[in-house]
């Protein structure tokens, strides 16, 4: 049975460039799907032909059930869309922003004002309600576009990078809204360029690079993928980095990195807490004093760059490495 | 599998309800309980935005007033436009007719009289602020492509052509508050009108339907540059040409003979001819052509021409539009 967002072999050229290079979605009802990629993966291209602004050159796509190239105007019943620029009218006041959007989802003028003051409360925003978006900061801001989309309360989200360019205080702030609104049973596909977001969100995981689906799974199985766990020691003293070496050696399963400014030594290991207590004991016996230690597994940073090549933030010059 | 049906909202009770704010009561007490309330609905994942409450002519009457009474708080937020939108007709009508006024003589008369060329002139001025709406119509749906709100409006179940007719209307009641201040301006420096109220009001109106057919020409271009910007001055430069080998300011049968066969079928010299003919002010010496013997049968056919293309050629364009 095909989820509540469902796409498959989408298509989408603009000239030379192919956005979308036969991408395939599926994601179940009250699922999170992060789609997770660098600048010009096609992830915005994803979001904007499933959301019914553009349309794919090719391809098949199904959202809360209904065809998305037949039925727009049913699709856009069941959606709401939380854009990368926080598309709110900065003239208006959050209040008359949020009627204007109930108005325009064929609310009547009452049941759009009652809807608006309960938003504004939800989300903090009560206090700002009558002042004009202009003069919100950008983390009100993107709290004033979520409420737009969430209006009518739709089955089924799309947020195109929520958090990009929040302090990490309103991105905290934006995650706990996100979770709850997945709690309540929403469907929500997430674009993301930042790996922890995807980790800390979302169930399921796409990573997309030029238009092409190159991984998908859940956060574990994508770790998994690109190698298993490290110890990490951070020695006090830099001359200790060689008697650490040293031990690091004695339980690792692989090269030994060392970065001498840090003053930090990895090695990959196998076998969990246990060795880690291990190699504790076996340090304090050589009498090295450690500022921090610990279980490293990989992170989303990690299967991006060994999966394209390139990290998740810088895409250019990496062209040629990904087939 | 029955999520197909039950997206419909018709088939499902529950949708007006969770549309109309009243799912909070049965949600639990979070800080987004209507999201929850969107699961407590029961199993069904409704498409909450009710549907055909409001459709056909109704919505799109309906949604193109609740855009137009945005772009309306807009204006009043931003006195700026439609003070310097007024400076420029005010300036020309000073200028022409205390520069120019004594030195063109209107055909017919036997001198160059100031006098008579203001009230020769005032038609012309009139039309060509008017077709001034052009550029605020296009500059603000370039700023509504640019902030990402046409993105917006075009995810929300909304009637098509609403956004742009919402903002051609809230320009009808700029440029009939503009051409209200002109007149109190012209008839100050001694224009007047001399074969009544009656009229005089269906000049008006002739002017005002010009305004709001060449608000629509605003509207395609506002949709086809890339900057608010552009919208402006591409919306500004061609009207120069367009309003000055017209009647508008000397006698078409003062021009080379070529100019004067434009001058003559130029759209908008039938609505000024029309004016003029309806205040009863100097018409000069009027040519043989149609649209001058007619004008104002020439004008209403005109505006309505224009108004049907580029309405069509526009509202398309948004169907597709991309920031």
């Amino acid at each position: 049975m095909p989820g509540a967002i469902y796409a498959e072999g989408l298509v989408k050229t603009f000239g030379d460039v192919r956005a979308l290079d036969g991408v395939d979605l599926d994601v179940p009802e009250g699922t999170v799907l992060g789609l997770l990629g660098p600048n010009g993966a096609g992830k915005t291209t994803a979001v904007r032909v499933l959301t019914t602004l553009l349309e794919p050159d090719s391809g098949k796509a199904r959202v809360a059930g209904v065809d998305v190239l037949r039925h727009p105007d049913q699709v856009r019943r069941s959606i709401g869309l939380s854009g990368q620029f926080a598309a709110v009218d900065e003239y208006l006041t959050g209040r008359e922003n949020l009627r204007m959007v109930g108005q325009l989802y064929q609310m009547g003028a009452r049941e759009a004002k009652a809807r608006a003051s309960e938003l504004l409360e939800r989300f903090h925003l009560a206090d700002a309600a009558d002042r004009v978006a202009k003069t919100y900061s950008g983390g009100m801001r993107r709290r004033l576009d979520l409420a737009a989309a969430l209006v009518v309360s739709p089955p089924v989200m799309f947020m195109d990078e929520p958090t990009t360019g929040l302090d990490p205080r309103n991105r905290q702030a934006l995650w706990e809204v996100i979770q709850e609104l997945v709690a309540g049973g929403t469907t929500l596909l997430l674009t993301t360029q930042y790996l922890e977001e995807a980790d800390h969100l979302a169930h399921d995981i796409c990573v997309i690079d030029r238009g092409r689906v190159i991984a998908r799974g859940t956060s574990d199985q994508l770790k998994a993928r690109t190698g298993g766990e490290r110890v990490e020691v951070v020695v006090h003293e830099p001359g200790h980095i060689e008697v650490a070496e040293e031990v690091l050696r004695g339980f690792g399963k692989g090269e030994i990195a060392v970065q001498r400014h840090t003053r930090k030594v990895t090695v990959p290991v196998v076998g969990g807490a246990k060795l880690l207590a291990e190699v504790i004991r076996e340090l304090d016996a050589r009498g090295v004093e450690i500022d921090d230690i610990g279980l490293r597994r990989p992170t989303l940073d990690d299967v991006f760059i060994s999966l394209t090549g390139h990290g998740a933030e810088g895409g250019d010059g990496a062209e040629e490495e990904v087939k | 599998m029955a999520r197909v049906e039950e997206t419909t909202p018709e088939s499902t009770p529950g949708a007006t309800d969770t549309a109309s704010g009243t799912a909070p009561d049965t949600a639990p007490d979070t800080a987004l309980g209507t999201v929850s309330g969107t699961a407590a609905a029961g199993g069904g994942r409704v498409a909450v935005a009710p549907k055909g409450v409001w459709s056909g002519p109704v919505q799109s009457v309906r949604d193109s007033l609740v855009v137009a009474r945005r772009n309306l708080i807009r204006m009043m937020r931003i006195p700026e436009v439609v003070v310097f939108g007024l400076v420029q007709p005010i300036m020309f009508v000073v200028l022409f007719s205390y520069v120019f006024g004594g030195a063109i003589m209107v055909p017919g008369q036997s001198s160059a009289d100031a006098n008579v060329y203001r009230e020769f002139l005032m038609a012309g001025i009139f039309a060509q602020t008017v077709t001034f709406a052009t550029a605020g119509a296009g500059a603000g749906i370039a700023d509504d492509m640019h902030k990402g709100l046409i993105d917006r409006f075009r995810s929300l179940p909304m009637a098509r052509g609403a956004v742009l007719t919402g903002r051609t209307l809230a320009d009808l009641v700029q440029t009939a508050l503009t051409l209200v201040v002109l007149a109190i301006v012209a008839v100050i420096v001694g224009w007047r009108i001399h074969d009544g109220v009656l009229k005089a009001l269906a000049a008006f109106g002739l002017l005002l339907l010009l305004g709001y057919a060449f608000s629509w020409i605003g509207a395609l271009i506002g949709l086809s540059v890339r900057t608010p910007e552009a919208a402006t001055s591409g919306g500004l430069i061609w009207l120069f040409p367009l309003t000055f080998i017209s009647n508008a300011f000397v006698p078409s049968s003062k021009m080379p003979a070529f100019l004067g066969h434009i001058a003559d079928w130029n759209p908008f010299s039938a609505t000024v001819q029309a004016s003029r003919e309806l205040f009863g002010n100097p018409e000069g010496l009027v040519s043989d052509a149609w649209p001058m013997q007619h004008p104002v049968l020439a004008s209403v056919l005109w505006s309505a021409l224009i108004i049907l293309a580029f309405r069509t050629l526009a509202v398309r364009k948004y169907r597709s539009a991309t920031a």
